[in-house]
């Protein structure tokens, strides 16, 4: 719910020419779109639409990691929550990076070797395909819809602020707007297209906040203690340098902190849009090089949100920011027009709205994806459908996609991107990295075990974010009306995630039924050595 | 996509015996070299990472002690946090080429060459 803003703030927040956003970002479209249709005319196969033809390189798909990676919760998210609450915005971001490292170690090169276009061909590649690919779609499409929300919900703040739109109506008008661009880029551009789009919004977005990073640095002599200094003079308190703010408040938020942290490192080698991204490179090695290039990319990044969020916090201020329209998301916007004007401003924005435009492009293909490739070609027409068909079902699920983020675009406006984002982390953590890293390591894993494990895990998940302080019964809830919460957690993970580890186990040890030896041979050596691995479609 | 052989649910690729090759030496080697690589270090890296998330959580006195100005032991610890990543990112790397990288091609072309029919015939690709 927005609160009426007192008159004079209003005026004050009111920042920028909005026709001068607008331009900048129809630049930004037109070019990418140009980008899109040529990227689009070797669309023939299921490779090609849902894979990009495996061609791409491993620093490409690297830089389209970083870009889909780096969604508005970390640009705007992060920065904001740095600004307000000091060091424990830093915590986000700490870790969002060290998750890369299980990524690397443990899943992008065997996932690359042993599937084909989703995480759900690692996952029943040696267990029963029909209940295991069906329990693989629903967590992917589960995942996917909390982190629709949460990007959704972040062009619509980005809205209020930039284009001076604060009436629901036309925000909401936009939210539409954005949506329907997602679903041209990705119904026509296919995987090519969105990554490119992800290429190309991942340089602007890292060289913006490069940009923005020297500035402020330059600023304060380029020294971090005083800009430090700078920030605890504006705010006046001097433990935003140090951490507790935000979650040093009582025994729960702290234990609330852990539980976040074991979302975020476990949750980014479990995203299904990132995870599908290790299909568009030709070999595994390429797809470790993609990882590298990724951790150096977000590792910087996020080294930049650092410096820029206390720079809010020195030079706009933790009140300002709250009383902007968009509230904490409208840190780093502010901070582009305290700097270079409305004419940085309108650069920072578009940017921000490219990195909605972008990620969201890349959760939608995921979900059609999965939904084509999984449930429609192979549970309901067990195999036997041609790639053209699977394709053409695959458009049709990216338009519903589309339609239903807007509408819950729309509905989630207001609440805080980089919370929405941890509980896609959280859902991710708990109903996929069990099973990947059973089935990927452990010999005896099997099939009662995998769906012991995602549907333990997701449901777990889902319930306690439903019964938690999240969703009722709090000042920030989404329905402050009622209070049916008795999950003390706003985050589940510390709970669902070892519980699913645990599920996992149980229901192996109990199966009655073993899986094939022979398939697990063949796995455990596809996925080391690299044989017999999806190659590059070459035209 | 019918004759794909990698994709899952086709029928077992019949000429190679992979329950055999999961039993060569030169296999159980690389099993070997990857494992007492990649499971150490995720364990080390996880634990260094949650000693400092519950040190950020529950000794904000020691994480508050300045060490430069208003630099604290907090940001220090979490900016090692990013030099450590990017640390153990390369060594893996190098790891990787030197000691996985060669026996898994050796691995792979034997197998390829031992059954052409199976491997090489990707789909829709001439690569």
């Amino acid at each position: 719910m927005r609160q009426y803003l007192p008159l004079q703030t209003v005026e004050t927040t009111q920042v920028g020419e909005p026709w001068l956003n607008i331009t900048i970002f129809g630049i930004f479209v037109a070019i990418t779109l140009v980008i899109v249709l040529r990227a689009s005319r070797n669309n023939k196969t299921a490779a090609d639409y849902y894979a990009a033809g495996r061609s791409f390189t491993g620093p490409q798909n690297g830089t389209a990691i970083a870009g889909d990676y780096l969604s508005a919760a970390s640009f705007l998210g992060i920065v904001g929550a740095i600004a307000i609450n000091g060091y424990d915005g830093f915590l986000y971001s700490i870790g969002f990076l060290v998750a890369w490292l299980v990524a690397l170690l443990l899943v992008a090169e065997l996932l690359r070797n042993t599937g084909k276009f989703t995480m759900a061909d690692v996952l029943s590649f040696r267990l029963q395909q029909r209940p295991v690919r069906i329990a693989a779609a629903i967590t992917t499409l589960a995942v996917c819809f909390f982190y629709l929300l949460a990007q959704m919900a972040g062009a619509g703040a980005l809205v209020s602020l930039l284009l001076g739109i604060d009436d629901r109506l036309g925000q909401s008008l936009v939210i539409t707007v954005v949506g329907g661009l997602m679903i041209l880029y990705v119904l026509i551009g296919g995987m090519k297209g969105t990554t490119w789009v992800q290429i190309i919004k991942a340089c602007l977005l890292i060289a913006g906040a490069f940009v923005m990073t020297i500035w402020v640095l330059a600023l304060h002599d380029f020294n971090l203690s005083t800009l430090l200094g700078a920030a605890i003079e504006t705010s006046g308190n001097p433990a935003i340098t140090g951490p507790g703010l935000q979650y040093g408040a009582s025994g729960t938020t702290r234990l609330d902190f852990v539980s976040l942290a074991l979302a975020l490192v476990l949750g980014t080698a479990a995203l299904p849009h990132v995870l599908m991204r290790f299909y568009t490179v030709p070999t595994a090695k390429e797809a470790r090089r993609s990882v590298v290039w990724a951790i150096w990319l977000i590792g910087a990044f996020y080294l930049f949100t650092l410096v820029l969020g206390y720079g809010a916090g020195a030079l706009i201020g933790a009140d300002r920011i709250n009383n902007a329209p968009g509230g904490v998301n409208s840190a780093a916007p502010l901070l582009a027009f305290e700097l270079g004007g409305p004419f940085l401003l309108g650069i920072i924005s578009a940017v921000a709205f490219a990195t909605i435009l972008a990620v969201v492009a890349g959760l939608t293909i995921t979900a059609a994806a999965s939904f084509a490739h999984d449930i429609y070609a192979n549970v309901v027409r067990r195999g036997k459908v041609d790639p053209d068909g699977e394709v053409k079902v695959a458009r049709r699920t990216v338009v519903v996609i589309g339609v239903l983020s807007i509408v819950g675009g729309i509905g989630a406006q207001g609440q805080n991107v980089a919370f929405l984002v941890a509980l896609a982390f959280a859902v991710a953590a708990s109903a996929n990295l069990p099973t990947i890293i059973y089935s990927l390591f452990w010999q005896k894993f099997n099939t009662q075990g995998a769906l012991w494990s995602m549907y333990g895990g997701l449901l777990t998940a889902i319930i306690l974010i439903a019964f938690s302080p999240v969703v009722s019964g709090g000042e920030k809830s989404m329905i402050q009306t009622a209070d049916f919460s008795w999950f003390p957690l706003s985050n589940p993970g510390i709970v669902s995630i070892p519980l699913a580890f645990f599920l996992g186990w149980l229901g192996t040890v109990l199966a009655k039924r073993t899986e094939d030896a022979q398939k697990q041979a063949e796995m455990e050596v596809r996925s080391l050595t690299g044989v017999g691995a999806e190659k590059a479609t070459s035209h | 996509m019918g004759h794909d052989p990698s994709a899952p649910g086709a029928p077992p690729s019949a000429p190679v015996d992979f329950t055999e090759v999961q039993q060569r030496p030169q296999f159980q080697e690389l099993r070997k070299r990857h494992r007492s690589f990649v499971f150490p270090m995720a364990a080390a890296f996880l634990l260094w990472y949650f000693l400092y998330v519950l040190l950020a959580d529950y000794a904000h006195e020691f994480m508050s002690t300045p060490v430069w100005g208003n630099v604290n032991i907090g940001l220090l610890l979490g900016l090692l946090q990013f030099v450590s990543t990017f640390g153990i990112t390369m060594w893996y790397v190098s790891y990787a080429n030197r000691r996985l990288d060669p026996i898994a091609e050796e691995l792979r072309n034997d197998l390829e060459d031992a059954a052409p029919e199976v491997f090489k015939a990707p789909e829709g690709g001439t690569k």
